[in-house]
């Protein structure tokens, strides 16, 4: 690259140089930052992966032994990647089927729709600590909210916070508590799709299920994938609610990933032991990301596409 | 089919779809406000009520001073004194660079450009974790540690996805405005001011916006960075407050409630802009 760069730069007259000049200017803030925080750190992660360091003394080389020591006998590794795909699989599809739902129930013509759609949005800015803090409230076993209605119904619920068997379902609708900034999203896309798709269906006898299924899922693909991906980045950097709501537990039933890195770095101040878990979950995060992707021709449908 | 349907029977199908219109809506908008409301009652109850069973669901007398009790209980003008600092700092940083970097990008060639920009795109996908642990061993080695340089700094150097917003905000701009005023003689820098800043309106308050609400909802950076209490931010304070007064629900709530309504106020005063343009980011995304 380097090469063409030269050849490049020779080629050019000097208005051109000039301005490729104030184009590395004026990008330089990115630059930096890019070199200083995210390129460099990543390196230095990596690096520090191989070493035990407490930051206050001087750092010591042990080569592969804080991989080998999480692969073979580090049950809270395990248990912490159990937790965190547990709540990928039970989040993931729960979410994006919500989100989906509510799009739909806003993508009609009423008077109102656009006040509830600000409604809906609204849980979605609401600082994760505060939102954490009243679900907490709200699934309290005994005053809370949602167990006052299910004992309406004669049902006692669960000491969700309190119970390993259900710390998680409370995680779980703490995050599709914001589902509403994905609606928005997929509510967009849905209004993207020309009406003359459902009309000629329509024509051709297609009922509402098969609109649906021939129509609009195939149109919102596209939407449906990145927010899949964002999703599942988001997913494994979970870390406000269980922090605040369990601390991981009841019986580290709600111990996701980024807690335990969390707990590495900063209550043990193993920083080479957590920069090796870092590693270990970016290449799980790459690895699924890839999946995703490659696999999305086979379900994701471009309507510019060329085949 | 529906050519044989009568006059009649076409309204009475219109009023169905109306009303099962309005009844779905109206099922999602009580599921998820009544969290809300929920806060907001707990807020305003009395020691006495807070523990009462069943539940009471309108809190009796209404006890407005639980607002002011937090201020008593914990620093929490402090709090909410130290976000606001962080946040302008960040909106400041983010504003700046953004608008800088998005120009070169957008507007300038230059060799390895798109490079560049595929690299930009690219550390969207890398995940905070990984650059966490080294960038703190950074700032501590800096001495940075419980000050907000850790919290402020790397806003300077753009977000890549405000970087993104705003190039493709840019892109749209014509590129004869920028002809037209380097033939009257402006610099780079003019252009940028002059011609471009003022049109781009909608992208800057978007990158305003965004971080404003990352920001003062951010609770793990200040987790990590600061340790002395008079320095937390609001999120961070929360935390403190729940730590401290495990059962004070009526006055967790009443911090929570007034610690989500700036992001509130502003998302209300944007919200056309916002939703647009994060509509368009997520479909071109």
């Amino acid at each position: 690259m380097s090469k063409n760069f030269v050849q490049a730069w020779r080629g050019m007259s000097v208005a051109k140089r000039q301005e490729a000049v104030a184009g590395y200017f004026f990008i330089s803030p990115w630059l930096i930052g890019f070199i200083v925080f995210i390129a460099g750190p990543m390196l230095a992660s990596f690096v520090i992966s191989f070493t035990r360091w407490n930051i206050v003394s001087d750092p010591k080389w042990v080569g592969i032994a804080n991989y080998e020591r999480i692969f073979t006998a580090d049950k809270d590794f395990i248990q912490a990647l159990k937790v965190t795909f547990k709540y990928a699989v039970i989040f993931l599809p729960t979410f994006t089927i919500v989100g989906l739902a509510m799009a739909m129930a806003l993508n009609v013509k009423l008077k109102g729709v656009g006040v509830i759609r600000t409604l809906l949005y609204l849980p979605y800015v609401v600082p994760g600590i505060a939102a954490t803090l009243v679900w907490v409230w709200v699934l309290n076993s005994r005053f809370g909210l949602l167990n006052t209605i299910l004992s309406w119904a004669g049902i006692e619920g669960p000491n969700w916070f309190g119970d390993p068997k259900s710390a998680l379902y409370g995680i779980v609708m703490i995050g599709l508590w914001g589902v509403g900034g994905s609606a928005v999203i997929y509510l967009a896309g849905l209004q993207n799709i020309p009406e003359r798709l459902y009309e000629a269906a329509v024509v051709d006898g297609a009922n509402e299920w098969q609109k649906f299924w021939h129509i609009t899922i195939p149109m919102l693909s596209p939407t449906i994938l990145y927010q899949l991906v964002m999703g599942l980045i988001g997913v494994f950097q979970t870390f406000t609610s269980s922090f605040v709501a369990t601390g991981g537990g009841p019986l580290k039933s709600t111990f996701f990933y980024m807690l335990y890195i969390y707990n590495k770095a900063w209550e043990s101040l193993r920083m080479g032991y957590a920069s090796a878990l870092a590693w270990i979950l970016f290449a799980i995060i790459l690895l699924i990301t890839l999946v995703v992707f490659r696999s999305s021709p086979l379900w994701v449908h471009y309507e510019a596409e060329r085949k | 089919m529906s050519v044989y349907t009568s006059e009649s029977k076409w309204h009475w199908r219109k009023l169905l779809t109306t009303t099962r219109g309005y009844f779905v809506l109206l099922i999602f908008a009580v599921v998820f406000l009544v969290p809300f409301y929920w806060m907001f009652a707990t807020a305003l109850k009395g020691d006495e009520q807070l523990f009462q069973l069943p539940p009471a669901w309108v809190p009796n007398p209404l006890v407005w001073e639980n607002f002011a009790q937090v201020f008593k209980e914990v620093p929490f003008g402090r709090f909410l004194t130290n976000s606001v600092v962080l946040v302008v700092w960040n909106v400041v940083g983010q504003v700046v660079s953004c608008t800088l970097i998005a120009y070169g990008f957008a507007r300038l060639r230059f060799p390895g450009r798109d490079a560049l920009f595929l690299v930009l795109l690219a550390t969207l996908m890398v995940p905070r974790q990984v650059t966490l642990v080294p960038q703190f061993i950074l700032f501590a080695k800096l001495g940075w540690v419980n000050t907000y340089l850790p919290l402020i700094l790397p806003a300077f150097t753009g977000s890549p996805f405000l970087i993104f917003l705003m190039r493709q905000y840019m892109m749209t701009i014509p590129l004869d405005l920028d002809e037209a005023a380097t033939i009257d003689g402006a610099g780079r820098l003019q252009i940028l001011r002059h011609v471009i800043m003022p049109i781009s309106g909608p992208a800057l308050v978007l990158v305003a916006v965004f971080t404003f609400t990352d920001v003062w909802n951010d609770f793990m950076g200040p987790l990590i960075y600061l340790n002395d209490p008079e320095k937390f931010t609001v999120s961070l304070g929360l935390s403190f407050f729940q730590g401290a007064k495990e059962t004070s629900w009526h006055l967790l709530m009443a911090g929570s409630l007034m610690s989500m309504i700036p992001p509130m106020i502003l998302f209300f005063l944007a919200q056309k802009r916002l939703l647009g343009g994060l509509a368009a980011a997520g479909i071109k995304g």
